[in-house]
C-alpha cells in the first residue's frame, strides 16, 4: 500500500478542537434502558476508542450518536451543533459516517455499487484511486457480489465506502472482529493512515491490543456508562485496571 | 391456425397487463414489504382518470398516458404517507388487510357513482385499424399495448437494476436503517417507490381502457391472477415479474385454444406446481 497519496493530501482537521461532545446520553431499545448517561468528548484529528465487555453499551453509543436508536435523550453536539433530535440521514449529511459491526455489505449490490452507494455529503472525500491505494483488493473485485468477498475484504469495503463521502468523523464498530491477524494488521495501518490524513475516528473495540496501536485515548464503557478514561501514554499504568474491566 | 395466433395475441395483451401490474406489486413488495391488495383498484382508477380527462377536460389518450399515472401515483403517495407507513415492522397481514379495505372502499365509491357496467373509451385515431400480417390480422392498438408495455417494463427494470437510484432502492430493501445512516432520505424514497408502483398500475389502466372499457370492478377481476403471477415469478423479483407476466399471458392464451375449459384455472394450477417445487418462485431468492 503506497504512502504517497496519503502523505501528499492536505490535513483534514487540526488536532485539538472539540468535534464531538456527548453529555448524559441515555438510550432505550423498546423498554430496555441501555445507556445510563454517557459522557465523553472527541477532539478533531484524534482516534478515540471505546473499550468494554460484550453488552456494555459501546455499539449502542455509536448508534445513538448516529441517530439509529429511536429513543434517546441527553445531548450530542457535533461541531457545536446539537444532533440528538436529528434523523440519521441528516446526521450523515453533517459529516459523520458509520461503519457497523456487521459490516452491512449489501448482497443485491456488487462491490462497485456497494462502494459508490453512500452519497457524497461534502467535499473532501477520498477519490477512488486513493481508496484503491489503501485497499488494492477491492479494485480487482469490483464486479463481484458484495457478500462473496472474504470477511477481511468485506471489512475493507465497509470502511472504503464511507471514505468517499467527505465525512470527516468516522465511527468504526469493531472493525477487527473475526478477522485473521494479518488483516487486523492491515486495518490498523489503514486507521493510522486515515488519522494522518486528518480524519477523526471513534472506534469501538474489545481487542485493546489492537486499539493500543492506533488510539490516542480510551474510554471504558460498563453497564451503559463511561467508568474510566485515559490517554495512550497512560495505558501501561492502567493495564491491571483494564484487565479487570474487560475480564481478560 | 388463425384462431391460434389470435389467442396468442390475446395472451400477449393479457400478459402485458399482468407484467405491468405484477411489476408494480413486485416493486412495492420489495421495498415496502407490503402486499398491496389495492393495486387492482388503483389500476381501475388509472382507467377512470383517463376517462375523466377525456370527457371532462378534453384531454386525449396520449396526455392521459402521462397524467393518469402521475395523478393516481400522487393518490398512492398520500395513502402511503397517511396509512401504510404506520405498518412498518408489522406482520404482512396488516398491510394486506389495510390495502384490501382500501380496495373495497375505492371500488365501492366508483360503483356507487358509475354502476357496474362499462364506460366506453375510444381508441385514439392514430392507433385505429389493423395490419394484415399474412398469417393473422393484427389490430394496431393491441400491438401498441404489447410493445409499449414491454418498453415500460424494461425501462423500470433498467431503473432498478442498473442505476444509482436503483442501487439505493435495492440496498434499502435489504437494510433501510443503514442506507438512511449513509445520508439517504429513506422514508421519502419509500413514498416515491409506492408512487412509482401505483403509477405503473394506473398506466396499465389507461392502456386497458380502450380494450376492456372502464369499469369499477375491472381491477378486482384481474388482481387475483396478478398475485398468482407475482408468486410464480418470485415475490419482489423485478425481472421475474416481467417474464412471468408475459409468459403466463401466452400460456393462458394457448390454453384457451387447446383446452378452453382450463383457461381460467391454468395460472393457478401453475402457481401450485411452482410453490410445490420452488416455494420462493421461479426467480425469487430464499429469505
Amino acid at each position: 500500500m503506497p504512502d504517497t497519496a496519503i502523505a501528499e493530501a492536505p490535513a483534514r482537521a487540526a488536532t485539538g478542537g472539540n468535534i464531538l461532545q456527548v453529555r448524559n446520553l441515555e438510550s432505550w431499545y423498546g423498554e430496555s434502558h441501555i445507556l445510563h448517561g454517557i459522557n465523553f468528548d472527541v477532539n478533531a484529528g484524534e482516534v478515540v476508542t471505546l473499550l468494554g465487555r460484550n453488552g456494555a453499551g459501546k455499539t449502542t453509543t455509536l448508534k445513538s450518536i448516529m441517530g439509529i436508536i429511536g429513543k434517546r435523550s441527553g445531548s450530542v453536539k457535533f461541531n457545536d451543533e446539537e444532533i440528538i433530535r436529528a434523523t440519521s440521514d441528516k446526521i450523515a449529511r453533517m459529516g459523520i459516517a458509520f461503519c457497523p459491526e456487521e459490516r452491512g455489505i449489501f448482497s443485491s449490490l456488487d462491490v462497485r455499487e456497494n462502494l459508490m452507494l453512500p452519497p457524497v455529503v461534502r467535499a473532501g472525500g477520498l477519490p477512488l484511486d486513493q481508496i484503491f491505494d489503501l485497499f488494492p483488493n477491492l479494485k480487482e473485485r469490483l464486479s463481484s457480489q458484495g457478500t462473496k468477498l472474504s470477511g477481511g475484504e468485506q471489512q475493507m469495503l465497509a470502511i472504503a465506502r464511507i471514505l468517499r463521502t467527505g465525512a470527516s468523523f468516522l465511527m468504526l464498530d469493531e472493525p477487527t472482529e473475526g478477522l485473521a491477524p494479518v488483516i487486523i494488521q492491515q486495518i490498523g495501518h489503514t486507521i493510522a493512515r486515515l488519522k494522518k490524513e486528518g480524519f477523526t475516528i471513534l472506534l469501538v473495540e474489545q481487542n485493546f491490543r489492537f486499539a493500543s496501536t492506533v488510539a490516542d485515548r480510551y474510554y471504558v464503557v460498563e453497564h451503559g456508562k463511561i467508568i474510566d478514561g485515559f490517554s495512550n501514554a497512560e495505558l501501561a499504568t492502567n493495564m491491571d485496571k483494564l484487565h479487570t474491566y474487560l475480564g481478560v | 391456425m388463425q384462431a391460434l395466433y389470435a389467442q396468442l395475441l390475446v395472451g400477449l395483451i393479457n400478459g402485458s397487463f399482468y407484467a405491468l401490474l405484477s411489476l408494480g406489486l413486485a416493486v412495492i413488495f420489495g421495498m415496502l414489504n407490503i402486499i398491496n391488495f389495492a393495486h387492482g383498484a388503483l389500476y381501475m382508477m388509472g382507467a377512470f382518470v383517463a376517462y375523466f380527462l377525456l370527457n371532462l377536460g378534453g384531454i386525449n389518450y396520449w396526455w392521459a398516458l402521462l397524467l393518469a399515472p402521475i395523478i393516481v401515483g400522487i393518490f398512492g403517495m398520500i395513502l402511503e404517507r397517511t396509512m401504510l407507513q404506520w405498518l412498518t415492522g408489522l406482520d404482512h397481514l396488516y398491510g394486506l388487510l389495510l390495502t384490501f379495505g382500501i380496495a373495497l372502499i375505492v371500488q365501492g365509491v366508483f360503483q356507487n357513482y358509475f354502476g357496474s357496467s362499462g364506460l366506453p373509451y375510444a381508441i385514439p385515431d392514430q392507433l385505429k385499424g389493423g395490419m394484415n400480417l399474412g398469417f393473422m390480422f393484427l389490430p394496431v392498438y393491441r400491438g401498441w399495448v404489447v410493445v409499449f408495455s414491454l418498453v415500460v417494463c424494461l425501462a423500470t427494470w433498467f431503473l432498478i437494476e442498473k442505476t444509482q437510484l436503483g442501487a439505493y432502492l435495492r440496498a434499502a430493501t435489504e437494510n433501510p436503517t443503514l442506507v438512511r445512516a449513509f445520508g439517504i432520505n429513506v422514508p421519502r424514497m419509500i413514498t416515491l417507490t409506492y408512487g412509482l408502483g401505483v403509477g405503473l398500475a394506473a398506466l396499465a389502466g389507461v392502456l386497458s381502457a380502450p380494450i376492456n372499457q372502464v369499469r369499477p370492478l375491472m381491477g378486482a377481476d384481474l388482481i387475483i391472477v396478478v398475485f398468482a403471477v407475482v408468486v410464480i415469478g418470485g415475490m419482489g423479483s423485478i425481472m421475474g415479474s416481467i417474464i412471468t407476466g408475459f409468459a403466463l399471458g401466452v400460456i393462458e392464451g394457448l390454453t384457451k385454444y387447446f383446452y378452453p375449459e382450463a383457461s381460467n384455472t391454468v395460472v393457478f394450477v401453475l402457481m401450485v406446481l411452482v410453490l410445490l417445487v420452488k416455494p420462493t418462485g421461479l426467480t425469487g431468492r430464499a429469505a
